[in-house]
């Protein structure tokens, strides 16, 4: 198992290059002069121009330019947008924003999505699970942006129950955009859930637990829970690597400054090491996760061995 | 047959009374496309130490028979009716929770599949140990040592190494021997092995059976050995009750039944098997299917399939075998048939 993670954990470092390089590769195609974009409507003296594409390398080929940033990489320096801010102090200061919505986000995905599942698949067919199949339908075909204004006009203002956009409130502002954020993996947890705890119960070893004289409730919890678990709880891993990369709407409607909303306004202003540096970082949490997804899947189900 | 007061004050069983007696047992199973028959009156007793066989083919009810005693059918959509007396005590009318404790030190069952019997995610001396842990309140360290020893009994080799390993990485043998050693943990009164060799090579069937018969030859537990393999009835059973259709058809001694069946079903059933000595003979298949249980005929369930049937004015008054159920009833010495016309199946 150890030697299975360090492989994994080395072939990290070849795909982060490679992904890396595309994105580089695929700002330096957007049409448009980003200096002329800093600038706006402004005018702007031909020399400052200069000055700025000479800094930036923006007039040599695309090898040079990527050669040149993977060398400052190597120092652990991720480059500076236009106005001179160093990449890295932009993710400090926006990654713990998208770590907290991303938390918050899981919990609600977790619990409410699992107890859900749950309760639906030990009374199939019941009124609780009509009532799941119904309401996660609804929430699945509603896009998450016209959610995120129901939740803020219902929960933020005619209820008044949360705050409606930005970080003041601390771990209370994340509640409704964490569970905007979560509702349709939520939908998603609630019904593979259970789907699988359904057909666990059908299963022949939970027959034989209720023919060893068990107690239900362990006949539940030990011998249907802990196997239903296993798909929920690797779609689960999987989904927080995603949702670290960041919620371009979540994160616009709510005002909050995380790693989404940065990606995207810095798309729009080309700030090339920017994209860089946050997309990456993006494809190193999906493929970490991913990694801890499948050393999970290892423990949880001793059927599976990787040595 | 049936004893009104068998059980005294201080719930210890009167004497004599048998180890089970099931009586009258009918299950039905409700559907929306209709009622589904899957058990129709069936009664039988078990005493202590004996073996009795239940044969029968896929659909006969033998399986569902042994689940309703188990207590292990869910309700709805079955429908339970009739009586099943453990000691002396009916287990339909007691409570769940009282049903519950009797699975386990009083009855317990192992099944076909071991492999998906079992459950993939816990080793198999967790498994075993869990008796211990849930009936006999055992700390983990106990019941694992109890695991190893019961893997011990149960003839798995190098049980102390094995204990933590799960059932994938046993052969199909092994763990059926797991499972058995799981239902004997609490040394039950009975046990009721349903159809335990079907899914094993030929060679650890006579293995598992032999295992089967030395754990009830030490305990001397009545065992119900629920099976369609008429090689393994004759090895191991006392007595012998063969389903068709939810009921029992036929019943006596397995040398009996086996030297001279008294119902024409028993009777297709041995003419299918090859036999040793018979080289070059053609088998007999019984034609036609099993019956539909959502729609058994009427008179005798077997009566489309059978080769002696009677019909209209070829039937004797009050044994017209496509009306007339043919009760179980006496038809020689220790032997019991639910035929019309038994006497002449005797006699071929």
């Amino acid at each position: 198992m150890g030697r299975y993670i360090a492989r994994r954990l080395l072939l990290i470092i070849p795909v982060l290059l490679g992904a890396s390089f595309l994105i580089f590769a695929m700002v330096y195609a957007l049409p448009g002069d980003p200096i002329r974009a800093l600038a706006g409507d402004r005018p702007i003296s031909p020399a400052v121009v200069e000055v700025l594409t000479e800094r930036f390398n923006l007039n040599d080929p695309l090898w040079v330019q990527y050669w040149e940033y993977l060398k400052g990489l190597l120092s652990g320096d991720l480059g500076t947008d236009f106005r001179g801010r160093p990449v890295l102090d932009t993710i400090e200061r926006t990654l713990p924003v998208t770590i907290r919505l991303t938390l918050v986000a899981i919990l609600f995905e977790a619990v409410i999505g699992l107890v859900a599942g749950v309760l639906a698949g030990i009374r199939r067919n019941g009124f609780l699970d009509n009532l799941v199949l119904v309401s996660t339908t609804v929430i699945v075909s509603i896009p998450i942006l016209v959610l995120a204004f129901i939740a803020q006009l219902l929960f933020g203002l005619k209820l008044g129950w949360f705050p409606i956009a930005g970080t003041r409130d601390g771990w209370y502002g994340y509640v409704l955009p964490g569970l905007v954020l979560a509702s349709g993996s939520l939908a998603y947890v609630a019904r593979l859930t259970r789907t699988s705890v359904a057909e666990n119960l059908r299963a022949d070893y939970v027959r034989t637990a209720r023919a060893k004289g068990l107690p239900r409730s362990r006949v539940i919890v030990q011998h249907t829970l802990r196997n239903s678990l296993i798909p929920v709880v690797t779609f689960i891993g999987a989904d927080i690597g995603s949702l670290l990369g960041g919620a371009i709407v979540t994160e616009t409607v709510f005002n909050l400054p995380g790693i989404g909303r940065e990606v995207f306004d810095s798309i729009r202003s080309q700030e090339g090491a920017v994209v860089v540096g946050i997309v990456t970082l993006m494809v190193f949490f999906f493929i970490f996760f991913n990694l801890v997804v499948d050393v999970l899947y290892a423990v949880l189900d001793p059927r599976i061995r990787y040595d | 047959m049936t004893l009104p007061q068998t059980t005294t004050a201080a719930g210890v069983p009167a004497p004599g009374t048998p180890l089970l007696e099931v009586d009258d047992l009918h299950v039905e199973f409700r559907q929306r496309s209709g009622v589904v028959h899957a058990v129709n009156g069936v009664s039988y007793e078990l005493a202590a130490g004996q073996t009795l066989a239940i044969l029968g083919e896929s659909g006969s009810g033998k399986s569902v028979s042994a689940q309703a005693i188990m207590g292990i059918l869910d309700t709805p959509p079955a429908v339970i009716r009739g009586g099943i007396r453990f000691e002396g005590r009916d287990l339909l009318t007691m409570s769940a929770e009282d049903q519950r404790k009797i699975r386990g030190p009083g009855i317990s069952m192992i099944f076909q599949d071991a492999l998906s019997s079992l459950n993939p995610v816990y080793s198999v001396g967790w498994q075993i140990g869990e008796m211990f842990r849930v009936h006999r309140g055992a700390s983990r360290k106990e019941a694992k040592r109890k695991a190893v020893e019961l893997m011990d009994r149960v003839r798995i080799p190098a049980a102390a190494r094995r204990v933590d390993d799960y059932p994938h990485q046993f052969s199909g043998g092994m763990r059926q021997r797991v499972m058995i050693a799981m239902a004997i943990a609490l040394d039950p009164r009975i046990l009721i092995a349903d159809e335990p060799t079907t899914a094993l090579d030929v060679t650890v069937q006579a293995q598992v059976m032999d295992l089967l018969k030395d754990l009830q030859r030490e305990t001397g537990m009545g065992l119900i050995l629920i099976t369609h393999d008429l090689g393994v009835v004759n090895e191991v059973a006392d007595d012998v009750a063969v389903m068709y259709a939810g009921r029992i058809v036929e019943r006596g001694t397995v040398d009996d039944v086996f030297t001279d069946a008294a119902h024409p079903y028993t009777d297709g059933l041995m003419k299918s098997v090859p036999q040793v000595e018979a080289k070059g003979g053609r088998l007999q298949p019984i034609t036609g299917q099993p019956p539909n249980l959502a729609a058994i005929p009427g008179g005798c369930p077997f009566h489309p399939r059978c080769s002696h049937r009677r019909l209209g004015a070829a039937a004797a008054p009050g044994r017209e075998c496509a009306t007339d159920v043919p009760p179980l009833r006496l038809v020689a010495p220790g032997r019991e048939a639910a035929c019309h016309y038994s006497e002449e199946v005797l006699g071929v």
